[in-house]
Formats: C-alpha cells, sequence, structure tokens
C-alpha cells in the first residue's frame, strides 16, 4: 500500500520527545518544510516536490539578547492560520514564534520560571493552532496558555491562561475536518491522560473532561468530533469529543504511542510508537449511529529504532514522514 | 527537561564502573605472575570496592545529587566518576578513564534505551544496587549506607507519575544521543549492530501493564463492547511476565542493569569507535551552575582516611596495544581530535576543572614512587600481551 521513497537527511539526530516531526506543505511554491527538534536545535530542511533541491536551517532556542542562555527544546509545530503561517517552538525557557522559513522571530514568551530550582521541571509543550486567530501552547503546570494572533505583524498578545490540567500537558490539537459546524474546536492531553475538550471564542470554555487513567496520553487529533488519543500503555482510543463516550479501543503498538496524525480529507490515521512500527488506520463515520469505526490498513517497520515522530505530508494521506530517535533523517512512504 | 536525573545517573552509572573494575581486577588477579608484587589480591579488590561504594553511597554526596537540577555535561560527569574512582587505592590513566566510562556510558545507555516501561528505570536501578549490596556485603558499614541510599531513592521517586518517569528517560536519551560506541560484549552477544546502534526486538514479551498489539473493540453508545476485530500487527509478541519488585529486595525479573560482565572473559570490555563516527558538537564552555554543582559534588565526597605514605597503585584496566591495533585510522585520529579539542578550546574551562579537582587532591600525587608499585608491574604485564 505504502513504499519506502528516498529519506531527507537532518543536520542532527532526532532527539526522543513526543511528536518530533512537523511538516508543512506550500502548494504555490511546490515545497515542503519539516522540522525535527535535536536537543536545544530545531533542523528545518525546505525540500522541492522535485526531490532536487534541499536547503537546511538550524533554530535555537534562545531568549533574545541572552547570549549564553540555551535550553532544551520541547517541540516545533508549524502552525497554520487563515492568514499567515508561523512556526512556534517550545522549550524550558519559553515560546518562540517564527516566520514559518524560521527567517525571523516574531514573538518571545518567557516561561515564569521560579528563582530556585523546584521539584517539578519547567517547560512549554503541546502545540496548536485554533480556529482563525488562536495559537495554544501547553506548559508542565498543566496550564494552557491562549495567545491571539493577528493577521500580520508582531503584536501576539496572550489573551487567556486556561487552567484545568493538573499535570503537565504532553500535546494539542484543533479540529482538523475543516467542517464549521463542530462544536469542539481544541482538545488538549496531559501526563495522567486527561483529555479536556474545549470551544475557542474570546473566552475558551471547557465542553467535557474524559479522565484518564494515570496512563499517559501523549498524542492526540482531533476530527470530525471525534478525539483520537494515543497512550503509554500502546492504546489509540476513539472518544466522541463532546459527550465523552468511548467508540472504540485498539491495543495498536507493545510501546508507548509518540505520535498520531490525521488525514483530514481520507480520514487516514497514522500512528508511531517506540515499538518501531508505524501503523496507518482508516476512520469511518457513520452519521446515523454518529460513531467511528477504525480499521488496519498497513504497517512498516523502522528497523531498531525508537520512532519519535510521524506525520502526513498532504491532507489526503498520499505520502507520510517518520523521524526516529538517534536517527539523523527524515524517512518518507508514498501511497503505491 | 528533568531536574531529578543525577541520582538515578549516579547509581547506574556508578555501578556499571564497578561491574567493570570488578571484573578487570579480578583478571588481573588470574594471571599467573610469578611475582606476589604483581598481583591485586582479593583484599585490595574488595577495599577499592568497598571505597568506592562508601563514597558514593555516602549521606552527603547523595543529599547533593537529590537536589533538583539539570543534568550537564559527559565532561562534569567524568570528573566526579574518576574523583569517585580516585578515593579509593587505585589510580586510573587518563586513556583508562576514557576508555572505563564509554563502556559506562553505552551500557547505560543499552539500558535506558530498552526499558520497557518509564518505571522499570527504577528496577533497572535497583538491579544494580542490588548488585552493588553484593559487592560489599562483606562490610556491614557500607553495606548499611547502600541500603539506606535504596530507601531514599524508593522514597523519592516513588512518587513519581509514568509521564514523570518517560520524561526523565528523555533526558537521559538526550544526553546519550549520536554515541555509538562500540562494545564488542554487546557485539558478541548481538545486542549492538556493527554500525553501534542497539539492536531493538519486535518480538518477546510485552512490558507489564500493555497488551499484545492486535485487537480492536468497538463499543456503543451505552459502554458496551459491540464488536472485536484482529489485525495483524508484524513482530511476534507475547503477554507480560509480570511486574517486578519495588521494594529494598525482591525479585526484579527485569534483567536490565545485572552485570554482564564475567572474570574469565577481560576482551569482552574492549571499545572501539565506530569508524569515521565524530563527537558531534564540540563541548561548551561549562556554564557557571556546571561549575557550582561540580565543587558542590566534589566537596561533597569525603575522601575515607587514609594514612599518609600508602602507596597509591596506578593501573591500566585496558590494553592500550590491542587498542592501538584493531583501531583504524579513523581511531587515532579521534583520540587526537578529543586531546585537541580540551587543550585548544576549552583551555578555560580545563582550568576551572584543574582547579576544582586540585583543591580536593591529596598528598599522593607527591607519592610516585615508580619502583616496587603494583602499577608498574601491572603495566609492565599489558605490555607482554
Amino acid at each position: 500500500m505504502f513504499h519506502k521513497e528516498k529519506s531527507i537527511q537532518i543536520k542532527n539526530s532526532a532527539s526522543a520527545l513526543y511528536n518530533n516531526l512537523s511538516v508543512l506543505r506550500i502548494a504555490p511554491r511546490r515545497l515542503t518544510y519539516f522540522t525535527v527538534v535535536h536537543a536545544n536545535v530545531v533542523n528545518m530542511v525546505s525540500a522541492s516536490w522535485d526531490g532536487l533541491n534541499y536547503s537546511h536551517r538550524q533554530l535555537q532556542s534562545k531568549e533574545p539578547n541572552v547570549a549564553t542562555s540555551t535550553s532544551l527544546i520541547m517541540q516545533a509545530a508549524f502552525c497554520v492560520l487563515p492568514s499567515r503561517d508561523l512556526l512556534v517552538v517550545s522549550s524550558q525557557k519559553g515560546i518562540q514564534m517564527y516566520e514559518s522559513d524560521g527567517s525571523i522571530m516574531v514573538y518571545w514568551h518567557a516561561l515564569d520560571t521560579p528563582e530556585a530550582p523546584t521539584e517539578q521541571a519547567v517547560f512549554a509543550r503541546g502545540i496548536s493552532a485554533v480556529s482563525d486567530n488562536y495559537i495554544c501552547v501547553g506548559v508542565s503546570s498543566g496550564a494552557v496558555l491562549v495567545f491571539d494572533v493577528p493577521s500580520k505583524g508582531s503584536n501576539i498578545t496572550l489573551s487567556e491562561v486556561l487552567e484545568e490540567h493538573k499535570e503537565a500537558i504532553t500535546d494539542i490539537a484543533a479540529e482538523c475536518s475543516g467542517s464549521q459546524e463542530r462544536l469542539a474546536s481544541l482538545v488538549t492531553a496531559d501526563d495522567g491522560g486527561n483529555v479536556c475538550v474545549w470551544k475557542s471564542g474570546e473566552e475558551f470554555q471547557l465542553l467535557n473532561k474524559i479522565p484518564g487513567l494515570d496512563i499517559t496520553c501523549s498524542s492526540v487529533k482531533l476530527w470530525k468530533g471525534t478525539v483520537l488519543a494515543g497512550y503509554g500503555n500502546g492504546q489509540i482510543r476513539l472518544y466522541e469529543a463532546v459527550t465523552g463516550i468511548l467508540h472504540a479501543e485498539v491495543n495498536a503498538h507493545a510501546r508507548w504511542i509518540y505520535s498520531l496524525d490525521v488525514a483530514p480529507f481520507s480520514g487516514l490515521l497514522l500512528s508511531a510508537a517506540e515499538d518501531s512500527f508505524v501503523r496507518v488506520w482508516h476512520l469511518a463515520m457513520t452519521p446515523e449511529t454518529n460513531s467511528v469505526e477504525i480499521a488496519h490498513l498497513h504497517n512498516e517497520c523502522v528497523t531498531d529504532t525508537q520512532i519519535c515522530g510521524a506525520k502526513f505530508c498532504d491532507g489526503d494521506g498520499y505520502a507520510f514522514a517518520v523521524t526516529g530517535y538517534d536517527l539523523s533523517e527524515i524517512i518518507r512512504y508514498v501511497q503505491s | 527537561m528533568s531536574v531529578r536525573t543525577l541520582p538515578l545517573v549516579f547509581i547506574n552509572l556508578g555501578g556499571e564502573m564497578l561491574y567493570i573494575l570488578d571484573q578487570r581486577l579480578r583478571a588481573h588477579n588470574t594471571s599467573d605472575s610469578s611475582s606476589e608484587k604483581g598481583v591485586w589480591s582479593e583484599g585490595d579488590r574488595k577495599r577499592v570496592l568497598n571505597d568506592i561504594v562508601g563514597t558514593m553511597f555516602s549521606k552527603s554526596f547523595m543529599d547533593e545529587l537529590l537536589k533538583p537540577q539539570q543534568l550537564y555535561s559527559h565532561r562534569t560527569m567524568k570528573t566526579v566518576l574518576t574523583r569517585l574512582a580516585h578515593t579509593s587505592i587505585m589510580r586510573l590513566n587518563p586513556a583508562s578513564m576514557d576508555r572505563l566510562y564509554e563502556l559506562m556510558i553505552m551500557a547505560f545507555k543499552y539500558q535506558v534505551f530498552l526499558c520497557p516501561r518509564p518505571k522499570d528505570l527504577l528496577l533497572i536501578s535497583y538491579n544494580h544496587m542490588d548488585s552493588i549490596r553484593a559487592l560489599v556485603r562483606d562490610t556491614p558499614a557500607v553495606l548499611n549506607q547502600v541500603d539506606e541510599t535504596h530507601r531514599k531513592v524508593i522514597e523519592v521517586y516513588s512518587t513519581f507519575s509514568e509521564g514523570e518517569l518517560q520524561l526523565l528517560r528523555q533526558t537521559l536519551l538526550i544526553f546519550f544521543q549520536d554515541m555509538h560506541i562500540r562494545v564488542s560484549l554487546f557485539l558478541k552477544n548481538q545486542i549492538q549492530n556493527p554500525s553501534g546502534r542497539f539492536v531493538l526486538t519486535t518480538s518477546g514479551p510485552v512490558p507489564s501493564g500493555v497488551d499484545v498489539p492486535g485487537l480492536i473493540r468497538t463499543f456503543d453508545l451505552r459502554g458496551r463492547e459491540v464488536s472485536r476485530s484482529e489485525f495483524p500487527p508484524g513482530g511476534s509478541f507475547s503477554g507480560s511476565v509480570g511486574d517486578g519488585s519495588f521494594e529494598l529486595n525482591g525479585d526484579r525479573v527485569l534483567r536490565l542493569g545485572r552485570n554482564l560482565y564475567r572474570a574469565e572473559h577481560p576482551e569482552e570490555t574492549q571499545t572501539s569507535r565506530t569508524p569515521g563516527a565524530q563527537p558531534n558538537s564540540p563541548p561548551n564552555p561549562l556554564a557557571k551552575e556546571e561549575l557550582n554543582l561540580l565543587a558542590r559534588l566534589m566537596g561533597s565526597m569525603k575522601a575515607e582516611n587514609v594514612p599518609t605514605g600508602e602507596r597509591r597503585f596506578r593501573i591500566s584496566l585496558f590494553s592500550t596495544d590491542q587498542e592501538e591495533a584493531g583501531a583504524s585510522g579513523g581511531e587515532q585520529q579521534d583520540t587526537i581530535q578529543v586531546i585537541n579539542i580540551q587543550a585548544v578550546q576549552d583551555g578555560q574551562a580545563a582550568l576551572a576543572l584543574a582547579r576544582i579537582a586540585g583543591e580536593f587532591a591529596d598528598e599522593e600525587a607527591k607519592l610516585e614512587n615508580p619502583s616496587s608499585s603494583k602499577g608498574d608491574e601491572l603495566l609492565a604485564m599489558m605490555d607482554d600481551l
């Protein structure tokens, strides 16, 4: 169903972090950007669709005007808004937002770090664009920061702080099916496996809380009102977002899941874990019963590799890319 | 990233160091040199191990480690571990220490990489502590310290959630990133590939608490199971073999962290760089916080009261002849490169390190007594190989 294509070499190997791959497709320029985090550096590759041109860039997590500070990066993700695309980098020190090609930093938000080291680690993790003008980023305290992003310029402001989670945020996702009538616009997940469902707006509203069972939810997606969640015990669960009804439970992987992704136009789901497997699934909605079914389509095994990032390269799921711990390449697969 | 890595780092790296030292010192013991002076006695070996364990598990050292703080560079870790090794009567030359550190790091990397669940990091640490207990069982005072430390570790880490332990593991994986030094024992046991990467099998038991992949269950609106179907998961995973004990004593079940070295096979502790492999990034200047940590850790190591006039025994743990013979030109170049980096780029940091280390040097530095020292006999034996 899929076959392996030529890999893209990156300057550094990928670190073992959840959701450690972000992809941005730029159709007008026939380019795709990829970002992979290595310790305190974001590796960006711009790949032309004809496979002939690759250009590389590296971004460090630095506070502006502080020469010696770098900190470990937890995640880098492209945020697509109607009027602009931004690259958001979340680290131990704070949150940086760049133009999507990584050329200019447009915004810096410092995390509140206490003077003396505390028992708990402090970091930002979990990034998503939401609705037309928000970017949400999670924090280790469980807070979710909501940033208001104007259609251009650097006048980005912190509009709200959502305080519902008590454990470190792992991942955040927005409704990606493009349909306007969905009530739930955002889903946030934490270390304890708790998943919160929100409606965006000037004030975000909590619609539902799906309790975890102390099993970390490391990756989450929201598609057609369905929460798709990947867990540390290798399970994928499908919930109806607003009600919390469990549609399906899959014993998908033998180890911790690190990444989930959805191809919104075709309903394909991608899951990747430390067990070295990437799996492709198909999601089918049955509108009469308002339920979702999941069927298995395909497996790929990346030998001796704990996978940390897996993303579709396009909305149909025609191709997907994978990163692994200690691997200095982005592996690509294309439908046959 | 996690601010609670140091205690586990030192317990596990220190544990590996003790396994290797134990094996190497036994290996020298079995040499059939006719001279009494050339052999490390059982008593010497035990003394070395007791001294190191005593310092590593001292309350002051452990208390420093238990403070929330970042995990710093390899250079800092190596400096502290060298100092730990030198709290005994043994003196390691720099080449030996480098090789020893490489072995320790690759062994711990292997354990962390293969760790089935984040919680099993604790079982790996407890395996090391169980083995350390066995090494010092004849010395009740030191054994007591190990027990106390074990209790403290259980107390601190049992409150960690799986998510927090995974963050700790991810922090350690960043620390080990891009290190692919080949270890002959691992290559022989086929847990490492010739490329230096570890083997990750797609068969065997799943971790405790995980189900074997392959099942899809669907539910109705009331939560009742409506259907089951199976999918081909690839690999051949089997059910979990049950949970190990997280108490002070008990069957850990997990084998990672147990002593892999056996005294009869000293060649198993050979390491080699993968040809062409470069150390990835040049060492950064040590941050102020890192130097502070180093000073605190060094200060907390109480040098055991060794009577002045006692000889220190120099030892070359690994045959330098074999290293050079087995190496490609690349390895020689790597060695030279490392030395260059140390001397040229980090002059300032090296000075700071030397100053701190110097503050704690005993008078032994003056006691270089070349004639009739065990170290020299050992070196002579090595040259004969």
